[in-house]
């Protein structure tokens, strides 16, 4: 009989127990203050970690560096550097402004820089952006190319503090655009505080920008706050910003629709049909510095033989891109007719038509083409990409689809990999049978990390073990040029060569999305599809 | 009793080390988490094989495990990827599943059984026949449709409540996602009572408890009710488990940040420490609530005796 009540009485002592365990949430929200959706950053925030664009956003928040890119035409501008000379493309002397300092007081000296160079590269200090210091001489010695070596310095040599306000940086080749690098995260000062007190820092980062980091709950929430002491030109017209991570990109969405939230970087496929109704003129869709490609594995003796760039060619022929574009993504990605990015800007590199006809759809022109080449090799093909991220089955199909439609037969199929790890695996291992999709994003606004960091011999990220003497030779002359004019020139006839060789179909140009509430005005993304936080401004 | 328990916890060694070790392989056939660190990108080779060194990933599998379960013992789970900690992780995640599991089981408990008893008591009536058709829609509509629409009608539409539950999960926002979780298992638990109370309403001992002119709620309660709870406490015991590792779709719908989220995110972003940790402690979880379950029943039905 007393059996009953006590399972009663077991689950409702239970719940009240748990229940009560709930702390209250919420509390008052400052109504100065932006509140944006974020993503968990993959590394730590520290500067020469941070590779995504999540990291990404809390850097240009809080951080200032020697330049900055403009957040509309993507120009390096000086920012904490006062100037930054070269006589011979090689050696280089950075001087700083006076007066800038860290939030926690500590001034911005040229060994800021220098420390943060040297601590970024060292290989034991394992940061991810470690590669962008390799063409400061020393790298070599404190980033030893093969694995499990123990680097021979510490420091690398081709840096030398001169005064408080001046160091030296010597290459170790001649690279006459390396300052337009500097704009780049990994670049960024830091302060003895990151050295002394790693764990505080990481805990709560302290950098130089118009924003400082008030709080930072891990994988929840950081608030950042306007910095009244910020010395640059470009001060917060906002009270704060409070990056808010969400589990789901649509759930941010519908959180935006609620009124909870004020800013949205990433609208998601789903969303898109309705999102002129949703937002109307508050959705912004504008180009980013990214390009997708459909790769193929050169070193795969069928696919690189003398001819078959004619079936590469062909390919490109066939694939339908302004529907694609249009009805696949709404208007987000625009037709690719180069191997670079809209958002790099003539400025930087970019120049539309250089794929020429090859990019342009001729269902006759492509079948001819292919004939030409022998036919697809081994008859037919099948377009690796990873399922698990970014929604490339849809487009992938549609591909597939145009490429069938235009050549008349069945050669082409999807082939889905599982996990974005795995197929990165497979793809770095070389162990590609046929064309795969590819994706880049610039780091800098130059052609250079582009079309070198791909098609170069044995170039980190040239996947494909695509080689064109030619090419690389041209590639290395304009590197050594100090004109940007000359450069792009160079690099222009470079690409002229990918677009005869076609070791990969450019696809096309990705827009940044994002859309924002009613409270806030003058939103915008800048070309790294990061928001420019700092010029939002609350209504009212 | 007590030697019943100790048998079952020894029982459960087996159980436990089969299980994580299938998780650790399973894991490490998703591909080399180090490759996708870095996006499009290829990782740089030395930075690569430091990361790799650091995290025993350069050594075989078997002595992976190893290395894994030893640091289990004293406590330590882990680093992820992005420097924190597997444990901190599960401080902050933890809590706020049982929290929501909790709403969800005490809203199936609540609802689910008091409807199973009404329709069971009015068999083949108006009610029972309602009752039926109502957990037949609830059991055919998955879990991301109802919580998309919920979230849409309550959050958006008709603004009663926040449609993304703040950071800190409090409670009050988790009463839409959690009855969202429990919309499910609400309706089999309903069933699952209404055709024991059924069942039992015509056995002999009810017919003896009237006959002997018991007050009917005493009858209801006590009596009927006691004996009918067995199968629904062994499905709720069950339960548990699932819903506190199988909230993943319930949790990013609705913005909780707990051990579905957890498990997701570690999943695309192969942080193999976060995912081999997780799922470790909701198989001890698994496993405790299962040897919870049979206890209850001796509970429950005096004539179960464990020895």
């Amino acid at each position: 009989m007393r059996g009953a009540w006590r399972v009663g009485s077991v689950f409702v002592v239970g719940a009240v127990v748990v229940l009560a365990g709930a702390g209250c949430g919420g509390g008052g929200q400052d109504p100065t203050v932006v509140r944006a959706s974020w993503g968990d950053p993959q590394n730590p925030v520290e500067p020469a970690n941070t590779t995504d664009v999540q990291g990404g956003k809390v850097l240009d928040l809080a951080f200032r560096g020697l330049k900055r890119y403009n957040p509309r035409t993507a120009v390096a501008e000086n920012m904490v550097a006062e100037s930054v000379e070269s006589s011979d493309a090689r050696n280089f002397t950075v001087k700083l402004k006076r007066g800038w300092t860290f939030s926690n007081g500590e001034k911005v000296t040229a060994r800021s820089f220098v420390d943060a160079w040297n601590y970024g590269a060292l290989v034991t200090n394992r940061q991810q952006g470690a590669p962008f210091f390799s063409y400061v001489e020393g790298y070599g010695d404190v980033h030893p190319e093969g694995a499990g070596e123990k680097p021979a310095a510490q420091t690398m040599r081709g840096l030398r503090v001169r005064d408080e306000l001046t160091f030296t940086v010597r290459l170790n080749q001649k690279f006459g655009l390396w300052p337009d690098m500097l704009g780049y995260n990994a670049f960024l000062p830091l302060p003895r505080m990151f050295f002394t007190d790693h764990d505080a820092w990481l805990a709560k980062p302290v950098g130089n920008g118009p924003y400082a980091v008030q709080s930072y709950a891990k994988g929840g929430v950081m608030r950042l706050r306007r910095w009244d002491g910020y010395p640059g030109p470009d001060r917060a017209e906002n009270g704060g910003v409070d990056l808010q991570v969400y589990t789901d990109s649509d759930t941010a969405y519908t959180d935006l629709m609620a009124g909870n939230l004020d800013l949205v970087d990433d609208v998601p496929a789903p969303q898109l049909k309705h999102v002129q109704k949703d937002l109307g003129g508050r959705y912004i869709n504008q180009p980013a510095g990214i390009i997708q490609t459909l790769s193929f594995p050169m070193y795969d003796a069928k696919w690189s033989k003398a001819g078959v760039e004619k079936v590469r060619r062909g390919i490109s022929m066939a694939v339908n891109r302004p529907a694609i574009t249009r009805q696949i993504f709404r208007g987000t990605r625009t037709p690719a007719t180069d191997w670079s990015a809209m958002a790099l800007g003539e400025h930087g590199g970019y120049q539309a038509g250089l794929c020429g006809a090859a990019c342009t759809y001729d269902p006759a022109g492509a079948r001819k083409l292919v004939a030409e080449g022998g036919g697809i090799p081994g008859g037919s093909m099948k377009v690796t990409y990873n399922a698990d991220t970014g929604s490339h089955k849809l487009w992938v199909d549609a591909l597939c689809n145009s490429v069938n439609k235009a050549l008349g037969r069945h050669v082409c199929d999807g082939a889905p990999v599982g996990t974005f790890a795995d197929y990165r695996t497979k793809v770095t291992g070389k162990k590609m049978s046929g064309p795969y999709r590819a994706g880049w994003q610039m780091d800098y606004p130059l052609i250079q990390t582009f079309v070198q960091s791909q098609y170069f011999t044995g170039a980190s990220s040239n996947d494909s073990g695509w080689s064109n003497k030619e090419f690389d030779r041209l590639v290395s002359r304009a590197n050594a040029e100090s004109e940007q004019r000359q450069v792009n020139e160079t690099y222009h006839r470079a690409e002229r060569i990918l677009a005869r060789e076609m070791p990969a179909i450019p696809l096309w140009y990705q827009n940044g999305s994002g859309g924002y509430g009613e409270r806030v005005e003058n939103v915008a993304l800048n070309p790294f599809s990061v928001p420019v936080y700092g010029q939002i401004r609350i209504k009212g | 009793m007590g030697r019943y328990v100790i048998r079952r916890l020894l029982q459960m060694v087996p159980v436990f080390v089969g299980a994580t070790f299938l998780i650790f392989v399973m894991v490490y056939a998703l591909g080399d988490p180090v490759a996708a660190l870095s996006g499009d990108r290829a990782p740089d080779p030395a930075t690569a094989a430091q990361i790799r060194r650091e995290l025993h990933l350069d050594q075989p599998l078997w002595q992976q495990y190893l290395h894994y379960m030893g640091q289990i013992f004293t406590g330590n789970f882990g680093t992820t990827f992005d420097g924190q900690q597997v444990l901190d992780k599960m401080g902050t995640a933890f809590p706020v599943t049982l929290r929501l599991t909790a709403v969800a089981v005490v809203a199936e408990i609540v609802v689910g059984v008091t409807l199973g008893v009404l329709g069971g008591l009015r068999r083949g009536r108006l009610l029972d026949s309602g009752v039926l058709v109502l957990t037949l829609i609830v059991v055919s509509v998955p879990t991301f449709v109802s919580g998309y629409v919920l979230q849409y009608l309550l959050g958006v539409k008709w603004a009663w409540v926040s449609p993304a539950v703040a950071l800190g999960a409090p409670l009050d926002e988790l009463l839409l996602p959690g009855c969202v979780l429990a919309l499910v298992s609400l309706a089999y638990v309903t069933r699952l009572t209404r055709t024991s109370i059924a069942e039992n309403a015509r056995a002999d001992y009810v017919r003896t408890a009237v006959a002997k002119g018991l007050p009917r709620r005493r009858i209801v309660v006590r009596h009927l009710l006691r004996n009918s709870l067995i199968p629904v406490v062994t499905f709720i015991g069950a339960d548990i488990g699932t819903l506190m590792g199988g909230a993943v779709v319930t949790e990013r719908i609705f913005n909780v940040h707990g051990v579905g989220y957890e498990l997701y995110q570690g999943i695309v972003r192969q942080n193999s420490p976060t995912v081999v940790g997780f799922v470790t402690v909701l198989v001890i979880v698994f496993l405790l609530a299962n040897l919870i379950v049979d206890l209850l029943y001796a509970v429950l039905d005096p004539r179960i005796r464990y020895a």
